[in-house]
């Protein structure tokens, strides 16, 4: 396959982005894409691996190595088709996702792995460009309906499969508009809303109903729901954020970065937010407590504000530095190959500036007589093993220190889905994280009521919430039929019954 | 009264023995006087060739019984006169009254019933009983085995009958002796089986019986009564691969002794079967019922092929007519066979077909007697006459003791030829007399060209494309929009086509022509424990040859293959019409869509088609497709009542509606219904299908009685791949079809030859498969005869799984669309895919483990493997142990021992590289444990230790049929030889090392060319049979008496009777590797399809060693996927005390599992040779080492918990096993363990594990004797040595002991030339100077056996025949078969003519010679040799290197060679003309030969009849090295550096 010898010739190559200076002038992505030509060349530094070690790493169970080959022979149309097999959403991983499959790749036991995840999203981009995603409406309809609860990328990917299995869906979207996190989560300039808009254009012309300002449990009745639909799937998210009770959690400028993100990417399509809610980095010393993807997210929109300086504190020690791709005998014992590896990452966000600190515990916000944030104070904590052996930190004496801050923006993760509302009122049992417990078939306790993505899982990625989507939805339609014949990551293609 | 005997013969089946896989081999000889004079001499002499063939043969466990033993000598007259006398009545005349020799239940009453049985018959058909004699026996002196089933043994006498004519007598005695065969064959005697009649004969008569050759004359007093002549003795010494006393299976038969294995023997039963409703004959009318069945049931290979030869000559066809028709030379192919005698043997292909496989066969009517040899020469037979008309034929020259001077002329027989003394007309005919008698007798060519059809003749009818594959309604191009077309992917669904099926498999056939190849083990399900629907063919594993006969090289010998098949209805047997070749032929079995329209439109007298759908409605389920099968075979039945020949079963039309019965099932389900009814020859079966794609399924339906095949939808595939951009663009579609049709072709015969068959029409119904996973009703009634031992599914899951993949295609309301094809995942992980044991998470969790050393991530890599409640992986998957009485760990053997015990599989250095296979070597000797070096030789600086003590030098040498690097100095570098008969990867086939991967080291250490591919042919050439291993196991003892010497087989039913004649063969080891171990270069459907799991073999090699006495003198080995503690404690339960490990050790070195190896691109460094790569790999021996020492201390914790101290204790333990229930799966819930855990009894105090030395015999060989003692001074102090001594042809191996000796004292280089000299006169036997070393030269006035210099290592050897002999050396022969097999340095000078394959694999040894047989120069690498004379056929097919000079006066050299690696040219190159001068100057000097002589003396005008051949690629590397050399000394480097690189 591909071209046998081609990880002996060519490098790895993937995207260049724009300078820092002119991408910080606006909202959108900067990549420069690779020529077609140079894809290709990366393609087929695939090796066709006997045991493509990529697999696991991807959750939807991508068959890239088969990708990878069509992608260097150029056959697009057959790689969007192959990639659509086991993925509803290629352009969004293709940007979003972390990739654990080029953690996992082969080739990076000595070498630069494959660029998997450029390649992936080039074949989408292609599709899209050349006009190959089309509605791919049923061609019969069952006559049973679904509603599904949240329009992230678990509710979509439901959305899509069980509507392609023929039963009408309908999704409800609290927010004003569809797509969750991909809509108000992720800023611009990592994926442009127009791509998600795309997506959802194509969903609702394949016939499933979007409704959004629809929230189940507040203005939308569960005994509704329940009536009118033969199955519920819940995939509202991992929306409660973690906070951060400490002195002058109250004050003026401290917020979860979910109240942040979300309005800059209203205004960057056309909405105005009202002047009293409205939050800007713009000229403030921005702190962002938490060390994740979200608190990048908040930096590189900070700096986007123009902020005097952003800060990010991470609880956890400095991991090492194994520069991008770190080989094998290179990777700690803890996450050998060709596992996801424990290493500090420096997200483009990052590079676009921002003093990142790790072993930062903060103990106090500090505000001035109006209530307005104006400092806040950390202490540098050590971890150790205590007596069961678990890691534990305690402070480091005489580490106080004040930082001044004028926004501090709380990222440190998710504690579960939000119970009030749909949870509660259909009574579901949680698990002990405070998710919604399902059994192996994405049922809950209830019947005929399924969950999927962080809802279910807890907070995770974007790939890990299609995976789950399409999962639930197999589930459903067996439910529903008996039978199904969508698709699985793990079982094959084969009749489910 | 002796006690109630046992009864004799076989034992039943039992666990996983089964009688019907007994094998045997043997010695085999005839002397006759040529004019018929009758005398008591000839009788001695016959006697006397048994004894000199006693090495051939074999004894038991008891070592006075001997496997059998027996002759056939005319009826002595004037003894049976006296003893009748004797006996109180007068014989008629000589030819009038018949003897019968009789062997009857010792039992009174049984032998009295069988007795009465007899006369009744002989009175019913109207002949006249005599009287009865008692045979005088003196049986004291034969084994206790043999004693205590000894028949009653009687003699009965019978004159011929007044209204029976004198022709008619032997036909009547046949009639009678058939009926008393049936009659007491069904009778309820209890000793049943000790009734047989070794003959019955107006002409002849057989003594034999269950002895060694020397106790046959003891036995049987009549024969050492002087009035006891004959003109002729036809003598057999049997090898069986078992110790059970069976009397009857000693030899010659009736009209035979054979040598050799008879592969086809499923098929040949079968057709005989379906033939006997068509024997018609107005002479013998009704008796004809009365020899029914003509073929004995659960009789030997031999024995059955008597009983047909036997029913063909009585009822009229003269003895060498009849057996040409079973055994015909390979005439198809044949480029100067007379159009007369191809049309012959044309036409008898219409009437049967061959029996095919290696064979000496030698017969006799008592009248005549001759010898056929098997179309490829696989037997030695070689003949003397002398000048006094007496004629001896043997499979070994010097079996009799003939002064020299009274030889006429010393010959052997060639492939595919018959030889026949006549003593009625006092002669010797010649092959082509006796053929072209009867090929003249009727007009063949014309029959022929009147009746017999092929494809080209019929027209093709209206409407229907004239492309070579055509399409399903010719939609099979793109859609717009760039996608596929949906009805076709549909159609490929529901028939489970992959996207693997379409790229891995079917693109390169059809790209290359070839199958596709790939690389390490199989590590998927079996098919019965897939959780995904499997295709049924998958259930199914091809049976391959080993040991008791030889895969063939269909490539390479391609000459005596043929894909030719006739299909329609066959004749009567008996007769020979016109119309019995109205069939129509086929040049192979392949349809286009256009040739099966062209059949499908037949319609004439004869040849008449009919279409039968094998479609079933999907509503009715599984059920459905049962009904439907039903129905299927009353519709063919009654098609054939209406006329039809040709049944076309046809799964065309398949919708969401009809989903098809797999193809194979319907062929093989009609085909068997057929044969029932007695009806199966009288049609052809056509299978139309779209599930056939990859060489297994051809091969299977071909295998189970389809005659040809029509693989549509694979046609239809390849177009949508071109149009998909998966195959060139540039080649019109009809060339890429017929590159598809001649890969498949290819592969089938690559299939049929890893059995040893060469011709499809004999492959066809030959069943040549093992199932695994189908239950017996399935079996029995699909596909009857079949071995199936572990039960399994039936046709409601067969038809489950048929459903599930219609149902993937015709999925409700369309969903989802698009999805293109299932992944499969066979060939390569898929996480949508197949289930494989390494995958990702275990890989990782492997090397990690050991890297680190962790007992706690190795506990959780081996819970992934042995987890398997969720996935049944593996057979050993579904055992699980009974709980034991445990002990404390500390009282179990420590690791340290048990790592010993420990191997890794035979990897070579060239698949792998340096650093891989070194560091793998480093840690096994670390440990105590043996690395095996593989086939590829070893670089002799390895012998040295390093400085830090580690020593790289592998501990088992490899010896397989390559022999690359098999040096005296390697041999004897091992502390175990392992003679690989076979590779689980690829059982039945060689090997090849793609030229890329050989670069200057690999080449110096193999003795080959750099760049140069290198071929391992798929048999040694040595061993063609059991008594041959034996020989080779005996040749290796000599050449290291230190080393153990082991014998690899590969799992398949049988296995466990192959691995007792190992053990016979004096092995000190057996390892019974499984089917899924690794390879750096297989075909897939060997990689996938052949052999079965080593539970299954080691099981079966276990309860067939204990049950015949033979486990505790031989090591029980067994490899293939094991990975964890638990694999090894199964293992040792199922009776293996060693174990293999090679692919998860060479996991913890870095291997991923790419599956590249043949590629050279292994990103790890561990399997290439690309500088570049190798550098990235990052094994140390400290991984492999954690790895073993882990795996021992899980095994003690489990032998702990089971209760065992030891290894020993646990071995053979199936007591402490158990069968987990998989009653949630929908497959395997059938299986059934009990044959598998079937303990043997074993004999009270016999051990049954190793633990005792076999007795190889080497204290009597003449190096032990005389040679060593007599050649100490040149052994300690290089002082010169010459000896003079007889030889005989029981002295074999002579000089290797000697030769081993001088290269432990003096190394590689050994002695100045001619420190020793061995003056020998006589005839050698086999082996001669094997391994032989500098400083030895044998001289041998006489002549040599087969294997003459194997081996040869730098030592000389010199043959001419005695002074004393008249004949002309250079017309006759003087050594045997495959002389210098893998030489790989020293000379040769053969004043005569030498057999086959002639220098076969010689990599560095020169020769001369005066003649040679078929196969010269075969697979030659390196080395010159000098044939002044003639050659056979297929010369220097396989040869990459070296160079042959052949003197060709009569121009017909030219279309004796195959072509394919080599050109031919002058010698007008000067460097030439010297090097064969110099030759031919020895050659003179050392034998006398006036053939060289006259060469010298007229050497300018006889250098234009040379021709040398020279191998392309040798020529290409030679110039390449003469370049790099010039640059060199240019630089001045030393050249001696870089011709050592060239020494091939």
């Amino acid at each position: 396959m591909g071209d046998v010898r081609g990880f002996m010739q060519f490098g790895r190559k993937h995207h260049d982005n724009e300078p820092i200076a002119d991408r910080l002038k606006h909202y959108n992505e900067f990549m420069k894409i690779l020529p077609v030509a140079e894809l290709q060349e990366q393609g087929a530094r695939c090796m066709d691996c006997g045991v493509p070690f990529c697999h696991t790493g991807c959750p939807l169970g991508n068959i890239i190595p088969d990708f990878n080959d069509l992608a260097y022979r150029g056959q697009w149309r057959d790689a969007l088709d192959r990639l659509h097999a086991t993925n509803n959403f290629p352009e969004f991983t293709g940007r979003v996702c972390p990739a654990p499959c080029e953690a996992a790749c082969v080739l990076g036991i000595n070498e630069d792995p494959v660029a998997i995840k450029e390649i992936e999203m080039s074949i989408a981009d292609r599709g899209f460009d050349e006009g190959w995603i089309e509605a791919e409406p049923p061609a019969v309809r069952t006559g049973k309906r679904v509603a599904v609860v949240g329009s992230g990328p678990a509710g979509l990917a439901a959305a899509q499969q069980l509507n392609r299995a023929g039963h009408l869906v309908t999704v409800f979207e609290r927010s004003d508009r569809p797509g969750g996190l991909l809509m108000y989560g992720i800023p611009d300039f990592k994926l442009e809303k127009s791509r998600v808009w795309r997506r959802i254009k194509q969903i609702e012309a394949e016939g499933v109903e979007f409704r959004c300002n629809a929230n189940v449990g507040v203005n939308v009745q569960v005994a509704e729901l329940r009536e009118q639909y033969d199955a519920i799937l819940l995939a509202g998210g991992s929306t409660q954020a973690r906070d951060l009770p400490i002195p002058g959690r109250d004050l003026k400028g401290v917020h979860f970065a979910m109240e942040f993100l979300p309005q800059q990417n209203k205004r960057n399509q056309g909405d105005t937010i009202p002047g009293d809610v409205s939050l800007a980095a713009t000229g403030k010393h921005v702190i962002v407590i938490g060390g994740g993807d979200t608190g990048s997210d908040c930096t590189g929109t900070s700096n986007r504000q123009q902020a005097a300086s952003v800060t990010q504190f991470e609880l956890l020690p400095t991991p090492p530095d194994l520069g991008h791709f770190p080989r094998r005998d290179q990777r700690p014992d803890h996450t050998p190959w060709p596992y996801w590896t424990m290493m500090l990452r420096t997200s483009s966000s990052h590079e676009e500036g921002c003093d990142r600190h790790w072993s930062v515990l903060t103990k106090e916000f500090r505000g001035d007589d109006e209530g307005n944030v104006q400092s806040l104070v950390t202490v540098t904590i050590e971890w150790y093993k205590d007596d069961s052996g678990r890691q534990s930190f305690r402070e480091v004496e005489g580490t106080t220190r004040e930082w001044p801050c004028q926004l501090a923006l709380l990222a440190m993760g998710f504690l579960g889905p939000e119970k009030r509302g749909a949870i509660e009122e259909l009574g579901l049992e949680l698990d002990p994280r405070g998710n919604v417990k399902c059994n192996a078939e994405y049922m809950s306790s209830v019947e005929g009521v399924f969950a999927a993505g962080d809802l279910r899982r807890g907070q995770s990625l974007v790939v890990w919430a299609i995976h789950e989507g399409r999962e639930a939805a197999r589930s459903v339609d067996k439910y529903l039929m008996g039978v199904t014949h969508l698709p699985s990551a793990g079982a094959g293609d084969f009749a489910w019954r | 009264m002796r006690n109630a005997p046992s009864n004799p013969g076989l034992p039943a089946r039992d666990g996983l023995y089964d009688p019907a896989n007994e094998r045997d081999a043997c010695g085999v000889g005839f002397v006759v006087h040529m004019r018929g004079e009758k005398s008591h001499a000839i009788v001695r002499s016959g006697l006397e060739i048994l004894v000199n063939l006693a090495h051939r043969g074999a004894c038991g466990c008891d070592p006075l019984t001997g496997d059998g033993a027996g002759i056939l000598t005319q009826i002595p007259h004037e003894f049976f006169a006296a003893v009748a006398r004797g006996l109180g009545f007068e014989l008629p005349a000589a030819g009038d009254y018949a003897i019968g020799t009789i062997f009857l239940p010792p039992n009174y009453e049984e032998g009295q019933f069988c007795r009465q049985q007899l006369e009744r018959f002989i009175a019913a058909e109207g002949q006249q009983l005599l009287g009865w004699r008692e045979v005088a026996i003196d049986n004291g002196h034969i084994g206790e085995t043999a004693r205590e089933v000894e028949p009653c043994i009687r003699q009965v006498l019978i004159a011929r009958g007044k209204g029976t004519p004198r022709e008619m007598f032997e036909w009547k005695l046949y009639v009678i002796r058939k009926q008393l065969e049936g009659v007491v064959a069904n009778s309820g005697l209890l000793h049943r089986k000790y009734c047989y009649v070794p003959s019955l004969s107006s002409r002849i008569i057989v003594y034999k019986g269950l002895m060694l050759p020397d106790q046959v004359e003891r036995f049987y007093g009549d024969l050492a009564d002087e009035r006891f002549t004959s003109a002729l003795a036809l003598v057999h010494q049997r090898y069986s691969t078992n110790t059970f006393p069976t009397w009857d299976l000693a030899q010659p038969f009736r009209y035979l002794a054979h040598n050799g294995e008879i592969n086809t023997l499923r098929g040949n039963v079968n057709w005989m079967h379906a033939r006997r409703s068509m024997l018609a004959s107005e002479k013998y009318g009704a008796d004809l019922k009365k020899i029914l069945p003509v073929c004995t049931p659960e009789a030997s290979d031999s024995a059955i092929f008597d009983n047909v030869l036997e029913m063909l000559v009585v009822t009229g066809r003269s003895l060498p007519q009849a057996m040409s028709m079973l055994i015909p030379e390979p005439w198809a192919g044949h480029e100067s066979m007379s159009d007369e005698k191809k049309a012959y043997y044309e036409y008898q292909a219409c009437l049967t077909e061959p029996w095919d496989g290696p064979a000496s066969m030698a017969f006799t009517d008592g009248i005549s007697i001759g010898a056929v040899l098997d179309r490829n020469g696989l037997r030695p037979s070689r003949y003397w006459v002398t000048k006094r008309g007496m004629v001896v034929m043997a499979s070994e020259a010097g079996v009799l003791d003939i002064p020299p001077g009274e030889i006429e002329s010393k010959g052997r027989l060639r492939p595919g030829r018959m030889f026949l003394v006549d003593t009625s007309q006092g002669r010797i005919i010649g092959d082509s007399e006796i053929k072209s008698g009867f090929a003249s007798r009727r007009p063949y060519r014309q029959w022929l060209n009147e009746n017999q059809v092929t494809l080209a003749d019929l027209p093709l009818p209206l409407g229907e494309g004239r492309g070579e594959g055509g399409s399903v309604n010719g939609d099979s191009r793109h859609k717009s929009n760039g996608r596929a077309d949906d009805s076709l992917r549909r159609l490929q669904r529901a028939f489970g086509y992959t996207l693997e099926d379409l790229r891995i498999i079917m693109a390169p056939m059809a790209t290359d022509g070839y199958e596709p190849v790939g690389s390490m083990g199989n590590d998927a399900p079996l098919a019965v424990l897939s959780d995904r629907p499997q295709l049924l063919y998958n259930y199914f594993k091809q049976l391959f040859a080993q040991v008791t006969n030889p895969p063939l090289d269909a490539i390479r010998e391609e000459i005596v293959t043929s894909l030719i098949t006739t299909i329609g209805s066959e004749g009567n047997l008996l007769e020979e019409t016109p119309e019995q070749c109205r069939l129509l032929r086929l040049e192979q079995p392949i349809l286009t869509n256009a040739e099966l329209a062209k059949i499908k439109a037949l319609d004439r007298p004869g040849l008449k088609s009919r279409t039968l759908s094998i479609l079933f409605p999907r509503a009715e389920g599984p059920a459905g497709m049962q009904r439907r099968m039903q129905a299927l075979r009353e519709e063919a039945s009654r098609a054939m009542a209406e006329g039809v020949t040709l049944l076309i079963l046809s799964d065309r039309g398949v919708n969401a509606e009809s989903a098809p019965i797999p193809a194979l099932l319907a062929a093989s389900g009609v085909h068997h219904h057929l044969i029932r009814e007695e009806t199966r020859t009288r049609c052809g079966l056509i299978v139309e299908t779209a599930d056939a794609r990859e060489v297994q399924h051809f091969a299977l339906l071909t295998g189970y009685g389809a005659g040809a095949v029509n693989p549509y939808l694979a046609f239809d595939t390849l177009g949508q791949m071109q149009a998909e951009g998966y195959l060139p663009a540039d080649v019109p579609l009809e060339k890429l079809q017929k590159n598809y049709v001649k890969a498949v072709g290819k592969g089938l015969l690559k299939v049929m030859s890893k059995m040893g068959i060469s011709t499809q029409q004999s492959y066809r119904g030959a069943q040549i498969f093992e199932a695994i996973g189908l239950n017996s009703e399935f079996i029995d009634e699909y596909f009857t005869w079949t071995a199936s031992r572990i039960e399994g599914v039936g046709i409601e899951t067969i038809a489950e799984e048929s459903l599930r993949w219609h149902e993937s295609a015709y999925p409700r309301a369309d969903v989802p669309r698009n999805l293109g094809l299932d992944v499969g995942g066979q060939y390569q992980w898929r996480r949508k895919g197949e289930a494989h044991m390494f995958n990702p998470e275990v890989v990782a969790k492997l090397q990690h483990a050991t890297r680190i050393n962790s007992v706690a991530d190795f506990k959780k890599y081996c819970e992934l493997i042995d987890k398997q409640e969720r996935q049944l992986l593996t057979l050993r998957g579904l055992l699980e142990f009974k709980p034991g009485r445990p002990i404390p760990l500390g009282e179990v053997e420590e690791a340290k021992h048990i790592v010993k015990r420990f191997a890794t599989g035979a990897m070579s250095y060239g698949s792998i590289s340096k650093e891989a296979h070194e560091t793998l070597a480093i840690a096994m000797n670390r440990i105590g444990g043996k690395s095996n070096t593989g086939e590829g030789g070893e670089d002799p600086a390895r012998y040295t230790a390093d400085p830090n003590g580690d020593r790289r030098s592998s501990a088992i040498k490899q010896v397989a049929s390559g022999r690359f690097g098999v040096t005296s100095e390697y041999l004897v570098s091992a502390e175990e030889l392992q003679i690989k008969m076979a590779q689980g990867a690829k059982p039945g086939e060689g090997g090849q090392l793609p030229g890329h991967k050989v670069d200057k080291e690999i080449a110096r250490i193999r003795h080959s060319t750099p760049g140069v591919g290198l071929i391992s042919p798929p048999p040694h050439h040595d061993i063609y049979s059991i008594e041959d291993l034996a020989q080779l196991i005996h040749d290796l003892k000599n050449a290291n008496r230190q080393a153990r010497v082991s014998v690899k087989l590969v799992a398949e039913v049988g296995v466990g009777t192959v691995a007792a004649g190992v053990s016979k063969g004096k092995s000190d080891v057996v390892l019974i590797s499984g089917h899924d171990g690794g390879t750096g270069a297989s075909p897939f459907t060997s990689i996938k399809h052949a052999g079965i799991p080593w539970e299954l073999g080691l099981a079966e090699t276990h309860q067939v060693l204990v049950k015949n006495n033979l486990r505790s003198r031989i090591v029980v080995q067994t490899d293939g996927q094991l990975r964890t503690p638990r694999d090894i404690a199964i293992a040792a339960m199922l009776g293996a005390e060693e174990w293999g490990i090679a692919t998860a050790a060479l996991v913890t070195l870095g291997c991923i599992m790419m599956r590249k190896c043949h590629l050279n691109t292994c990103p790890v460094g561990v399997a290439t040779q690309d500088l570049e790569l190798r550098k990235k790999f990052a094994g140390k021996p400290e991984y492999a080492v954690n790895f073993f020492f882990l795996i021992a201390e899980g095994l003690r914790e489990i032998m702990a918990s089971l209760g065992f101290r030891t290894v020993d204790e646990m071995v053979g333990r199936v007591d402490l096993l158990d069968t987990r229930k998989a009653i949630g799966h929908w497959k395997a819930r059938g299986l059934d363990f009990s044959a598998l855990l079937k303990k043997p009894e074993a004999r009270p105090g016999v051990k049954t594990y190793c633990c005792e030395a076999q007795d190889h015999g080497i204290q009597n060989s003449l190096d032990v004797t005389t040679l060593l003692r007599a050649c100490e001074p040149a052994i300690e102090r290089r002082e010169p040595v010459k000896l003079d001594l007889p030889i005989r042809n029981v002295n074999r191996t002579v000089g290797t002991i000697l030769s081993s000796e001088i290269t432990r004292r003096h190394g590689r280089d050994g002695l100045p030339e001619d420190t020793i000299q061995l003056n020998f006169r006589g005839t050698a036997g086999q082996s001669l100077l094997a391994f032989g070393v500098p400083g030895v030269t044998v001289r041998v006035e006489g002549d040599v056996n087969d294997y003459c210099g194997k081996g040869l290592s730098g030592g000389k050897v010199i043959v001419y025949p005695p002074r004393e002999s008249s004949f002309k050396p250079e017309e006759n022969i003087i050594a045997g078969n495959v002389v210098l097999y893998g030489a790989t340095s020293g000379e040769v000078y053969l004043r005569g003519i030498a057999g086959e394959r002639f220098c076969v694999r010689n990599s560095g040894a020169k020769a001369v010679v005066e003649g040679v047989g078929d196969h010269g120069c075969e697979y030659m690498t390196g080395g010159e040799a000098v044939i002044l004379g003639e050659t056979g056929r297929n010369f220097a097919a396989g040869m990459s290197g070296g160079v042959a000079y052949v003197l060709d006066e009569h121009g017909r050299f030219a279309t004796l060679v195959n072509m394919e690696m080599v050109d031919l040219e002058d010698l007008s190159n000067a460097d030439d003309q010297r090097a064969v001068l110099e030759l031919v100057r020895k050659h003179v000097e050392y034998t006398g030969s006036t053939r060289g002589r006259h060469v010298l003396d007229h050497w300018p005008q006889i250098i234009s009849k040379f021709v040398k051949v020279m191998p392309r690629d040798y020529k290409r590397a030679l110039a390449e090295l003469k370049k790099a050399n010039e640059e060199a000394a240019s630089r001045g480097v030393p050249v001696g550096e870089l011709q050592e690189v060239a020494n091939g």
